[in-house]
């Protein structure tokens, strides 16, 4: 892989149209972070943040910022984080300076360098009331206050949720299931979660396994996934573009490896989605996919993974049924292209170590043809 | 001098109610007390979230419980007389307290014993019965514990060890044995007695 | 205070009582807290090197994306590890370690209150210590993060022995913890010299007694959780498994109940340290001595109050998260006093600008860091996006390395010269503060930046163009920085052993007890036992402040290892206490509970079994009365 700064779920991407068209979204960074410290404002603090700026705008460029929000919620508690951010960066400034101050300041000289007298000099417990006591204790009335508005604000969707989405951890990937859709009741993909802009939608999160956590900083905060518990949270995506999630909890060996995406899209396109996600998998057109169906089977692939509109229907890893319309493979380990794909299919424990996906031994002409046909899986 | 004087006012090792090894025990007993509290918070912690009926396994029987309270509440009473006796110099009755202490708590621990063997659960069945097992267990641990106390404490007794005024020892494992007594009352509150309120 | 000296019949007679034993029986029966107290800084240190070894190997794999020098599962041993060692097994211990060493000299004692208690508290401490890191010999260290989350830590989700060696370990490690921690609250209320009342003693004392306190009540939670989780792992039990009646935020209240007092158990002493340190180089007594010590007290009680806060993702009730918000925030206000004091105390001072006073200033500034950037996790919905990224790693190590590990370096350039009797380099040390501060803030802030672009903590890779490569170069460099440091003090300890000059009783000219002593003290601490008349006993010509009360003149005491017992408060002479000799007990109690943890950990039960009993006949050895209390007339020939 090269290694110039790009965005990594959109990568060596190709062949899949519904994505194809959408550009990742640049983060409002460096603009947010011009306004709020501003100089003549924050004095200290806005020349500790300029010396970050370079490394910040450096740095982030394509990141998963919680300051690069595209959505409702994930706005709000920006706005939240920047208020904690400053006032931390003027207090810092402050004590910094009083320190340094308070050591190298000039005192009054005394009349012989032998007089070692020690004294309880000066109004100490002033300094202590009031920097120590109530000026803190204003401040975190007012931080507490605002923390309070905001957290009503993000309690709930501002309208009904317009679709409710099952996410399942797994030890390390994430399904997902549209509830309510569709003649089964439900759309089952992976890994890639689409949403319509400007519209909330509900995740309720349950676990297979262990405890993982729902993250995708740029739309809204984290919720913990926890065995025994279905947690709800709800998100809205402001803008279209395609937003990094990762598991947040450390759930295990490839905790790394455990992210996902989210595609926001415009009603319409998420519709027309919707619709082809509702399809059973696409009939094996010709002969040579026919093969690759038969590969599919005859390899025991149907044991872990469901296509619908064949008997394969195992419940254990991810859904293939249109594995093709999906950008990443491996919980984002990888772009989904044939040849990561034919690499993933063949030695998955070397890119994902640990993962469940065993490695398959399969003849140089079976993999051919069963990647032939999971590329006419859209 | 005023030196030799500080000197002959000051007993050496006073051994009694403020002094360091008191302290010691009293601590103890207050994190071994913690202890408890985090389990039985775990106990109603899993009850509260429970789904469906608790205890699981319908309300824990009270014919052999309420007796072996009893029984344990009076080895604090004979720990207590036992005591007292040798605070007034009086071996006898230290040795014979001691010694009927000893006799409760084994009676204490077999009956619990005949309970555990009654039981249709587990610790492995279900969280309840792990639960009621580790708590019932780590309790059963700490009376075998004050027994061995006991034991010592009943041979050095027999060996005279300890006089009206210096008996620090003695105080100290029966204000364990006192603490083991009311750890049994709040955790019989907690798993026998709390199930039958709802 | 009445500084006596005593005759040198007496001092020789004193030495001859105090002296631990020469050879091999010494260093297994040594109860003296100075030998207890270095050997714990010396244990502890080493954890702290090898938890800095596993440091530096994790941020060359995180210098650059998409490297996969380490395995998965090192790495994340690595990490487990790394947090285990320097949390467990060295922010507390080399706390435990100065405070041994330095409480008797400071309250003008003896020694502590139990000295074989003592002892044992060590061993145990070196005993859990090989015991955790004996799984790294056979490769299965624990894997599942200091707070092993369950149920990824039962055994259907981590069949090995990593996380029993946890467990076991945890437990084992907080006997050594508890009964550490009665040892120093005893040793506070009944041990003190004659005239120091309570708002009289050293700061330290106040630290440390609140962590003791603190431990007292919070240590039982993390042995009731890992015995749990052992009992879940090895016998089929359900306490964390949701199938079967269990919950797995259980094991998150009852973690986290222990797991954040035990955030103030190891800064509470450290800050201890900074408040006696500063007033020295600041030439001014400790501005607000009350608020200090109330502060510390304070924080202690409101750090049983904020444990949820850890939980504010898991899906708690809004009511109960506000609350926890809150308690929180209240927090800081305690911390906000000590600072205050801190910056008086050097504002209306003169101070100079010794060593350990850069480090004070560093750590002043890193504690401000630390608290912020906690508070900022204190409003719940900012918390839901901080909350396990990289940001939580940059708090928790401005947390230790700015309120735990600046104060502790600032004591060894501060009291070394006292336990050793040279001094260390002024040159070096101000070199090591620099790579030190500049290291750490280079390794340990730009950790905030990769949090905010949405790193999450514990990944072994990233991949590149997630907009995280600078931050973690930067971090990358910066802990080799801070590493070259720690290697230049090494290097400076080693060198003032032989060539450092001499430290002479009082180097720096302070005003506490443990500087009328010559450096390294005698064995038996004083001669004679100090009667104290002010808080600033070496000061107190120079305060002009008529000196309260007057001290009795005190006797040597010298019938046999004793020292006074003092009332709690007053700290009036109540009894002389006899101290026990060299005893083997301790090391072998701690032996048959190694026994007892090796057979739980193998499932061997004849072995645990052994090991119990062990345990069992040794206490009663121990407890045997050695001076059979029938000879009560020869015990206390002096009472009336």
């Amino acid at each position: 892989m090269s290694t110039d700064v790009r965005n990594p779920y959109y990568d060596g991407y190709v062949g899949v149209a519904q994505i194809r068209s959408f550009q990742i979204r640049p983060t409002k960074y460096v603009s947010a972070i011009y306004i709020p410290i501003a100089p003549q404002h924050v004095g200290r603090a806005a020349s500790v943040g300029a010396l970050l700026l370079p490394l910040i705008a450096a740095a982030c460029a394509g990141a998963p910022a919680i300051f690069g929000t595209h959505g409702l919620a994930a706005d709000r508690i920006a706005l939240l984080g920047w208020v904690c951010t400053i006032i931390s960066c003027v207090v810092l400034g402050i004590i910094t300076i009083l320190v340094v101050v308070a050591l190298v300041r000039r005192r009054p000289a005394r009349a012989s360098s032998a007089d070692d007298r020690i004294e309880h000099s000066g109004h100490a417990i002033r300094w202590i009331v009031i920097g120590g006591i109530i000026v803190p204790g204003v401040t975190l009335v007012v931080t507490f206050l605002v923390t309070l508005v905001i957290q009503a604000e993000v309690a709930n969707p501002p309208q009904r949720p317009v679709a409710t989405i099952e996410v399942t951890g797994h030890r390390w990937w994430w399904e997902v299931k549209y509830l309510g859709v569709g003649p089964s009741g439900s759309v089952v993909t992976a890994n890639e979660i689409h949403v319509p802009v400007g519209q909330p939608v509900r995740f309720e999160l349950v676990s297979a396994d262990v405890i993982h956590s729902f993250w995708v900083p740029q739309l809204a905060g984290k919720t913990d996934v926890i065995p025994g518990l279905r947690n709800t949270m709800w998100m809205q995506a402001d803008q279209p573009g395609v937003y990094w999630g990762e598991c947040a909890e450390y759930c295990g060996l490839q905790h790394t490896h455990m992210n996902f995406v989210v595609v926001a899209e415009s009603p319409a396109a998420f519709q027309s989605w919707m619709a082809q996600q509702r399809q059973p998998a696409a009939r094996p057109i010709d002969a040579a996919d026919a093969d690759g169906l038969d590969v599919f089977r005859r390899s025991g692939c149907g044991t872990c993974h469901a296509i619908q509109g064949t008997q394969a229907q195992g419940r254990i890893g991810p859904d293939l049924t249109h594995v093709a319309s999906r950008s990443r493979i491996g919980a984002g380990t990888l772009p989904n292209t044939p040849g990561n794909l034919a690499g993933w299919i063949a030695n998955a424990q070397a890119l994902k170590p640990g993962s469940g996906m065993p490695t398959m031994t399969l003849s140089a002409r079976d993999l051919r043809t069963l990647l032939a046909y999971l590329e006419t899986l859209k | 001098m005023a030196a030799t004087a500080l000197l002959d006012r000051l007993p050496v090792d006073r051994a009694d109610a403020r002094s360091p090894g008191r302290w010691g025990m009293v601590l103890l007993i207050t994190t071994e007390a913690s202890f408890f509290a985090y389990l039985l918070f775990s106990y109603f912690y899993l009850a509260s979230m429970a789904r469906g009926a608790w205890p699981p396994t319908g309300v824990p029987a009270l014919q052999l419980a309420l007796p072996n309270t009893v029984i344990l509440i009076v080895s604090s009473g004979t720990m207590w007389w036992g005591e007292v006796g040798i605070r007034n110099g009086n071996q006898g009755r230290l040795r014979l307290g001691l010694l009927v202490t000893l006799v409760l708590g084994l009676t204490f621990l077999t009956i619990q014993g005949v309970e555990y063997s009654r039981k249709t659960f587990t610790p492995a069945s279900s969280a309840y019965g792990s639960l009621f097992f580790t708590i019932t267990g780590f309790h059963g641990a700490h009376v075998f514990a004050g027994l061995l106390m006991n034991v010592v404490i009943q041979v050095r007794a027999w060996l005279g060890h300890f006089t009206a005024r210096r008996h620090l020892a003695v105080s100290n494992i029966a204000l364990y044995w006192h603490f083991v007594d009311v750890v049994w009352i709040v955790v019989f509150a907690s798993l026998y007695l709390t199930p039958r309120l709802g | 205070m009445a500084i006596t000296t005593a005759p040198t019949a007496s001092t020789d007679r004193l030495t001859t009582i105090w002296e631990t034993s020469p050879g091999l029986y010494g260093i297994l029966a040594s109860v003296d807290h100075k030998t207890i107290g270095k050997r714990y800084l010396v244990t502890a240190f080493v954890f702290f090197l090898l938890g800095g070894l596993e440091a530096a190997v994790m941020r060359w794999q995180l210098t650059r994306p998409d490297t996969h020098l380490l395995a998965p599962e090192v790495y994340n041993q690595l990490f487990t590890m790394h947090g285990v060692t320097m949390i467990f097994l060295f922010a507390s211990p080399i706390l435990s370690g100065f405070s041994n060493y330095l409480w008797p000299l400071m309250i003008g004692a003896r020694d502590m209150a139990f000295p074989r208690v003592n002892a044992l508290s060590y061993w145990t401490f070196l005993m859990s210590g090989i015991f955790l890191y004996s799984s790294v010999v056979i490769g299965q260290a624990p894997d599942g993060g200091w707070f092993a989350y369950v149920p990824m830590t039962e055994q259907a989700y981590s069949p090995g022995l990593n996380m029993d060696f946890y467990a076991l370990g945890m437990i084992f490690l907080a006997i050594s913890t508890t009964i550490g921690a009665i040892n120093f609250v005893v040793t506070f209320f009944k041990l003190r010299a004659p005239g120091m009342s309570v708002n009289r003693v050293p700061i330290i004392l106040w630290g440390t007694l609140s962590a003791s306190i603190m431990i007292v009540f919070a240590a039982p939670a993390l042995t009731a959780s890992c015995i749990l989780l052992y009992f879940d792992r090895r016998f089929g039990m359900h306490f964390f498994d949701a199938a079967n009646g269990g919950h797995p935020l259980l094991w998150q209240h009852l973690f986290w109940m222990f797991g954040h007092p035990w955030v103030y158990i190891v800064v509470l002493p450290a800050i201890g340290l900074a408040s006696d340190m500063i007033p020295t180089f600041a030439r001014r007594p400790l501005a607000g001595y009350t608020f200090v010590a109330l502060s510390t007290i304070t924080t202690a009680i409101l750090g049983f109050g904020v444990w949820v806060h850890h939980m504010f993702a898991t899906g708690l009730p809004q009511l109960a998260t506000t609350f926890f918000s809150a308690a929180s925030m209240m927090i800081t206000i305690p911390s906000g006093v000590a600072i205050l004091a801190w910056i008086a105390t050097l504002w209306y001072g003169r101070p100079v600008l010794k060593t350990p006073l850069l480090f004070m200033a560093g750590f002043i500034v890193l504690f401000v860091i630390g608290g912020l950037n906690g508070v900022m996790t204190a409003p719940v919905p900012f918390d839901w996006q901080l909350t396990d990224s990289y940001f939580i790693v940059a708090h928790i190590h401005y947390v230790l390395v700015g309120i735990n590990v600046f104060p502790v370096f600032g004591a060894f350039y501060y009291w070394l010269p006292k336990m050793t009797g040279h001094m260390l380099s002024e040159r070096l040390g101000r070199w090591v503060f620099a790579l030190m501060f500049v290291g750490g803030n280079l390794a340990f802030f730009p950790m905030h930046i990769a949090g905010m672009l949405g790193m999450p903590r514990r990944i072994y890779t990233y991949q590149a163009g997630l907009g995280w490569d600078t931050v973690n170069l930067i971090t990358t460099v910066g802990a080799y920085v801070f590493a070259v440091g720690v290697g230049l003090f090494l290097v400076d300890f080693f060198r003032s052993l032989r060539h450092g000059p001499l430290a002479g009783n009082n180097p720096w000219d302070g005003s506490t007890l443990e500087w009328s002593v010559s450096s390294p003290p005698p064995s038996y601490n004083f001669a004679v036992l100090p009667t104290v008349r002010s808080r600033y006993p070496l000061w107190e010509d120079r305060l002009g402040e008529a000196p309260r009360g007057g001290g009795a003149a005190v006797p040597v005491l010298d019938d046999g290892r004793e020292t006074f017992g003092t009332s709690a408060l007053d700290s009036d002479p109540e009894e002389v206490l006899r101290m026990p000799d060299d005893s083997l007990w301790p090391v072998l109690v701690s032996l048959a509970l190694l026994i007892l943890f090796y057979g739980l950990l193998l499932s061997l039960w004849w072995m645990a079994i052994v090991g119990v009993t062990g345990v069992m006949v040794l206490m009663v050895g121990w407890f045997w009365p050695s001076r059979i209390p029938t000879r009560e007339t020869a015990l206390s020939p002096r009472e009336p």
